[in-house]
């Protein structure tokens, strides 16, 4: 595996930006889920997985499916800082003579698996984690979750896929932040004890703050010991980053709608001017 | 006549591909001793995954496995599988992810069950979606021959089969081709255009026919998806009238399919025998048939209408 002796705060910082160019060029897309899981990207593109853009069909890469594929800008920017596509195509996200869909799409280079409609992505990884024990490949299969997406009954019957096949090395990292496109999940439909409840299912579950890179990295490196597929509960701030964004249901789906609210989110986000 | 059941031949297929295709792997939902998948899961316990009775989570892992190079089957009733239409859109077809979805107990043959298992809307839903491949084979000898030839398919592909045992219509030696249909008989005074044991069930109603001096042309459109447009083509061009008849809905099947086509082509009346827009009921099988108006009697019925009108037609 390559080693990136890189400053991830730089990169996730990138990222951020380009996602926020992004859907201020299209004025469409979701930037509050997307800022909200970029350092959790950015630990698995650039320390985590073993992956390589000139071989990103290599059988015993590491996989990772965006479950939440409303996220695709931070994705796709991730995507494009790790080499798999030029930076600039990013400019057309959303267009229509874009390669960049809407939602995460199979087409793109480095994406695994299409994806948008919330609640199949865990179900997917449980199915490449199968492949992965009947080829006697100990490749690992990370999926991010939304945790609006927890709604989902198609996630809970995944999960009980996960224990009953102990897919040790299926790894799903919910992205905590707590809003949903009508509001905050605990008005919309209230997870209890989402720990206690993943837990129940025979799930390894850890919880960490998802804006600690720290955090994020150590969570991985003892998911590797785990004899259980392991998940994370990563605790985040929607629209992190950006101030007029954070905890901001509205920003779930909406750009920032004037250049003024553009040009403050960029310098925030260390745009130099 | 002889009759042989579908979902059995296809249990004991898949044992034999599996034995010489590693890749093969089954997925099903608390149903293989029906689906007929228990052969392989006794066979091949490493390739074969019960999901139990969750087939959302059965069709979103086929679609990994999929993509991870593998070759599932997925089994279960063809009405539960329906309910995971968005993960068959999402994940499988718009992936384009090679997932062969074999389903038994479709249509009004699952009999005393009733209307909740009975479905008939199954081949339009399927049938409608990108990438997504539609066989309603006919009887034993195509199930298998199908069966053979989802081995080495790239493309997401549904295949409907039956509880009950249907009559065997084809030769040992038959080969089913994907797009082709077989014309079982030729006539050229009318066409019966039909998939599944309608194939049977037209075949006698042509032997009827025959007897009062009418030559109907039968032909097993067991690929409905892409379908034969050129026998159908054919068939308006040198019949006339089509009369198409399928143990499904009126509405987004076969007998929709070849009226798409016709339309399109080559303009004849289209007479479809199917379900009219209701839902089954407990019964015997082939009880049900009669009581729906889809049995050898109305196929017969319907060509003398149809012949009647032709001559109609005809009069200078």
């Amino acid at each position: 595996m390559e080693t990136y002796q890189v400053d991830l705060s730089e990169i996730a910082l990138r990222i951020r930006r380009e996602i926020v160019r992004m859907v201020y060029n299209a004025q469409s897309g979701h930037p509050g889920g997307s800022l909200s899981i970029a350092d959790i990207l950015t630990v698995l593109y650039f320390r985590e997985m073993n992956i390589d853009p000139k071989n990103p069909q290599d059988p015993k890469r590491d996989r990772l499916i965006l479950s939440k594929g409303h996220a695709s800008p931070a994705l796709y920017a991730t995507l494009a800082l790790r080499g798999f596509f030029p930076v600039s195509d990013l400019a057309g996200f959303r267009k229509i003579d874009s390669h960049l869909e809407g939602h995460v799409s199979r087409e793109i280079p480095g994406v695994e698996v299409s994806t948008g409609s919330l609640g199949q992505g865990l179900g997917v990884g449980v199915g490449m984690a199968l492949a992965s024990k009947i080829d006697g490949l100990d490749y690992r299969v990370f999926v991010i979750l939304g945790d609006g997406e927890m709604e989902e009954g198609n996630v809970w019957e995944s999960l009980m896929a996960g224990y009953k096949y102990n897919l040790k090395n299926l790894v799903a990292i919910l992205d905590r932040n707590g809003i949903q496109l009508d509001g905050y999940t605990r008005d919309i439909m209230p997870l209890h004890d989402i720990h206690a409840m993943v837990e129940s299912f025979g799930w390894n579950v850890m919880e960490i703050d998802g804006h600690s890179f720290s955090e994020i990295e150590n969570a991985i490196e003892r998911s590797k010991r785990s004899d259980r597929p392991t998940f994370i509960i990563a605790n985040t701030v929607k629209g992190k980053g950006v101030d007029f964004m954070e905890n901001n249901p509205k920003y779930h789906g909406s750009p920032p709608e004037s250049e003024d609210l553009y040009r403050r989110a960029m310098k925030q986000l260390g745009e130099e001017i | 006549m002889k009759t042989e059941s579908l979902r059995d031949v296809y249990g004991k297929e898949l044992v034999k591909l599996g034995s010489v295709d590693r890749n093969i792997v089954v997925l099903d939902a608390d149903l293989s001793s029906s689906t007929k998948t228990g052969y392989f899961a006794n066979a091949f316990p490493d390739r074969f995954f019960n999901m139990g009775i969750s087939e959302q989570s059965m069709v979103t892992a086929a679609a990994g496995l999929a993509l991870s190079g593998k070759k599932p089957f997925v089994s279960t009733f063809a009405i539960f599988l329906t309910r995971t239409y968005e993960q068959i859109r999402q994940s499988v077809c718009y992936n384009n992810a090679p997932v062969r979805f074999v389903v038994t107990h479709g249509g009004i043959t699952v009999g005393e069950d009733g209307a909740t298992h009975q479905i008939v809307e199954d081949v339009g839903i399927m049938a409608g979606l990108p990438n997504m491949n539609v066989i309603v084979p006919a009887d034993s000898v195509e199930t298998r021959s199908v069966i053979d030839y989802l081995a080495g398919v790239d493309k997401p592909h549904y295949v409907r089969l039956s509880r009950e045992k249907f009559p065997v219509i084809n030769d040992e030696d038959y080969e089913f081709r994907m797009g082709r249909s077989k014309t079982m008989r030729d006539g050229n005074d009318i066409t019966i255009v039909a998939d599944g044991v309608m194939v049977s069930k037209s075949l006698e109603a042509a032997e009827a026919l025959k007897k009062q001096g009418i030559d109907a042309r039968v032909i097993n459109m067991s690929s409905i998806k892409p379908i034969d447009r050129d026998a159908i083509i054919k068939a308006a061009r040198e019949t006339g009238h089509i009369i198409t008849a399928e143990e499904h809905s009126i509405y987004n099947g076969l007998g929709s399919r070849v009226a798409e086509v016709t339309s399109e082509y080559y303009p004849v009346p289209v007479r479809r025998i199917g379900m009219r827009d209701t839902f089954g009921k407990s019964g015997k099988a082939w009880e049900l048939f009669s009581y729906f108006h889809m049995d050898v009697k109305d196929i017969i019925n319907e060509a003398m209408t149809c012949l009647e009108e032709k001559n109609y037609e005809n009069i200078p």
